[in-house]
């Protein structure tokens, strides 16, 4: 049953020192930072933080030294990774570019589109965003419909993307289009290509506010916009192969458990040095929990490191992550009498309410607990 | 993960799943001892696997001998295994000769004692010791941690010089009541392993048995999900039942990858993250993926025909033994509370 593989953690020394160094980075660093905003961790868009993390080696760890890279382990990246979100820092704007898109230029793109986007990407200075989703494709993603037409020398482009998140602050998104009609076999025709956001003629970004109030999403609408032929990313029909490697490396980071690691060190503090057993059990719980995502987080990122496709072991992950992530605020709430108020000056109730209010996307974004499940139940033998 | 930890296992899985037929898993729970499935074990160099070469054992570290509980777990060994390598790794360390017919430890929880007085050259243990793991069939001895005002006290007592009180558990695995008053250590050394110590290397041991039965459960599940048909179609088609089943599989593989941190943690002692987290996790995960899986299988999981039961009747019981999920719950929120609100992190990445 390959589904349940998870090999232990490789250990390593070279990781321990680098998580020194970026705590002591964010001791001062994060000093001054409420933790209403901690919470917002990979939600909280600071190109001053991001081009400092590029400056300290922090962005693009293991990509080749010639793109700009610094040729470290995947498990020195985790720890950077986890220590950044622990602390509640505001990683959002590179975070995509470093995670995702520019692993997959890396792998896909041409040796003009590497040399022009990665160093930028390294240096924290060049984001990206994902454009996947449509308003008529959700968890079916070889639904999409924005379609891109042969002209000469490039392609032109009409639909609709949402949900696309930092595509105000990005600067280039990922676009997965059709470039073929659909056949008998749905996941052939589908393109990707690189969206300079900055300087395409056709494309409106207009954001999308969530139930808080936040813009982080937005929907990106393309009319006639032209995308030249050096802007494909990999080959054309290839899109389908791309997007589903991509996601396994969106999937299974320390994201994916740490999301409400704010409430529940607000909840500790709240709880103070006594505790009952009751509240102390609960905690302890938590504790288990999180252990275990991160032994099992950590497990996948050794397999990625060795080269491994750890698809089904990520949605495992992730599955189980968002489950923990949902119930921190449940528990947090019974164990503290306290009504949620985003503007609260008590830092638990504040962040209480933050995570309140953002639970729901955290089994919907990345994939949704349903397909997830699916992937997992095919991983089983049952689909 | 040692050459020596992937031998033993696979030596091992290959002995468990040859002799542990369904027939002879209702034999031990009728209350007899398998003394052929005891003697493969010992010929095979499993029941002394965290001994030392020179006194006789097969030399792994203990992490790698508590590996073995996995497979042995997964197939329901009705047999102290776990209690025999515990026991053979502390008498092996303290220079005891360890014999190859089976041991158990008698390791008093919060609320027993157990103390240790000097009687001439040796050491006289009083005191009770409640539903040890197959007492009446530990002919080599029963090893146990006692308290003296030297400090713990690590004695191996006759069986004749206990005094056992039969009892079970769900799984009709022996569970008995042992006293002992002046019974004489048959060998004894002064320790600096506590009691707690043990109990927690002993819960290490139970997730790792934990782990494996958890994966029998899982496989059990799917395969029947994907025999059995209703509505023209196999019931693992439908999407209802793939989901319950992608659950369980993430019970499973959660209770796995925690049990492999307490087994590599397991002389940690009492303190250790891993393994509070370990039986903590296995025994939430044993709860969920039991009701999923007698879900799954419907009416037939629920006979004692079925294999089913095996599994389940022995995660029931094993959540409960050595420290129930709430138990090393609080240890863990004690841990929370002293490391404090900014020290939690660094409590949790410290443990890896």
């Amino acid at each position: 049953m390959e589904a349940l593989s998870f090999a232990p953690p490789p250990v390593s020394e070279e990781a321990e020192r680098v998580r020194a160094e970026v705590r002591a980075f964010l001791k001062t660093e994060l000093a001054n930072r409420p933790p209403f905003k901690k919470a917002d961790s990979w939600n909280g868009a600071d190109p001053a933080f991001s081009r400092k993390m590029g400056a300290k080696g922090w962005i693009a760890m293991t990509w080749p030294k010639q793109y700009g890279g610094h040729e470290r382990s995947a498990l020195e990246r985790y720890v950077v990774l986890e220590e950044m979100l622990a602390a509640g820092a505001p990683v959002a704007a590179h975070w995509i570019a470093d995670r995702q898109s520019g692993p997959l230029i890396l792998k896909a793109g041409t040796e003009e589109q590497k040399q022009s986007i990665l160093p930028r990407i390294a240096a924290g200075d060049c984001y990206f965003c994902i454009g996947m989703s449509e308003p008529d494709t959700g968890s079916d993603l070889a639904s999409v419909r924005t379609k891109a037409v042969k002209a000469d020398g490039g392609w032109v482009v009409n639909g609709t993307k949402v949900w696309t998140t930092g595509a105000h602050i990005a600067h280039y998104m990922i676009l997965l289009c059709r470039t073929a009609e659909p056949t008998a076999n749905r996941h052939e025709g589908l393109t990707q290509m690189l969206v300079d956001l900055k300087a395409t003629d056709g494309v409106q970004i207009n954001p999308i506010y969530d139930l808080a109030g936040q813009h982080h999403f937005n929907e990106v609408v393309f009319r006639d916009a032209f995308i030249p032929d050096s802007a494909v990313l990999g080959k054309p029909g290839d899109g389908w192969k791309q997007v589903t490697s991509e996601l396994a490396l969106e999937r299974s980071g320390p994201e994916r458990f740490l999301s409400s690691f704010t409430l529940l060190v607000e909840l500790v503090r709240a709880l103070g040095p006594d505790p009952s057993p009751a509240a102390k059990i609960a905690i302890g719980r938590l504790v288990a929990h999180i252990y275990t995502l991160r032994r099992l987080s950590r497990s996948v990122a050794g397999m990625l490191q060795r080269g491994d496709d750890p698809a089904i072991q990520a949605a495992l992950v992730k599955d189980l992550g968002a489950l923990v992530e949902q119930e921190i605020p449940e528990i947090a709430r019974q164990l503290i009498a306290a009504e949620p108020d985003t503007k609260s000056t008590s830092d638990f109730v504040a962040v209480l309410a933050h995570t309140v209010l953002n639970a729901p996307s955290f089994s919907l974004r990345g994939g949704t607990r349903e397909i997830l499940r699916g992937m997992i139940a095919r991983g089983l033998g049952l689909r | 993960m040692s050459d020596m930890r992937d031998m033993f296992v696979e030596t091992a899985s290959r002995l468990f799943r040859d002799y542990c037929t369904p027939d002879l898993l209702r034999a031990a729970a009728a209350g007899s001892f398998q003394t052929q499935l005891w003697d493969a074990m010992v010929e095979a160099g499993l029941t002394k696997a965290a001994v030392a070469e020179d006194a006789g054992g097969s030399g792994a570290e203990l992490a790698d001998a508590l590996a073995l509980l996995v497979p042995a777990g997964a197939n329901a060994v009705p047999a102290p295994l776990a209690e025999t390598l515990i026991a053979g790794f502390l008498l092996g360390e303290a220079g005891v000769v360890v014999p190859d017919a089976p041991l158990t430890i008698a390791i008093p929880r919060p609320g027993e004692t157990l103390r240790a007085v000097r009687k001439g050259d040796g050491w006289l243990i009083t005191g009770a010791v409640a539903r040890v793991p197959y007492a009446r069939f530990a002919s080599g001895g029963v090893t146990v941690i006692a308290e003296t005002a030297e400090g713990p006290l690590l004695a191996q007592v006759a069986l004749a010089d206990c005094k056992i009180a039969e009892a079970a558990n769900l799984a009709h695995e022996p569970r008995d009541d042992v006293a002992f008053n002046e019974a004489p250590a048959q060998a004894a050394k002064l320790t600096t392993r506590q009691a707690a110590d043990v109990y927690a290397m002993a819960a290490a041991a139970r997730s790792a048995q934990m782990a494996g039965a958890l994966q029998t459960v899982l496989q059990l599940s799917v395969q029947y999900a994907l025999e059995r048909s209703q509505f023209g179609k196999p019931l693992g088609k439908f999407q209802a039942i793939q989901h319950n089943l992608a659950t369980l599989a993430g019970q499973a593989a959660a209770a796995t990858a925690a049990a492999d941190a307490a087994i590599a943690h397991a002389e940690h002692g009492a303190g250790s993250i891993a393994i509070a987290s370990a039986k903590a996790r296995a025994g939430e995960a044993a709860s969920i993926a039991c009701n999923i899986a007698h879900q799954v299988h419907g009416a037939i999981g629920f006979t004692a025909e079925h294999a089913l039961h095996f599994s389940t009747q022995r995660l029931w019981s094993w959540r409960d033994e050595f420290g129930n999920d709430a138990f090393w719950e609080l240890k863990l929120g004690d841990q929370a509370v002293a490391a404090g609100a900014d020290g939690l992190w660094a409590m949790l990445t410290a443990a890896a």
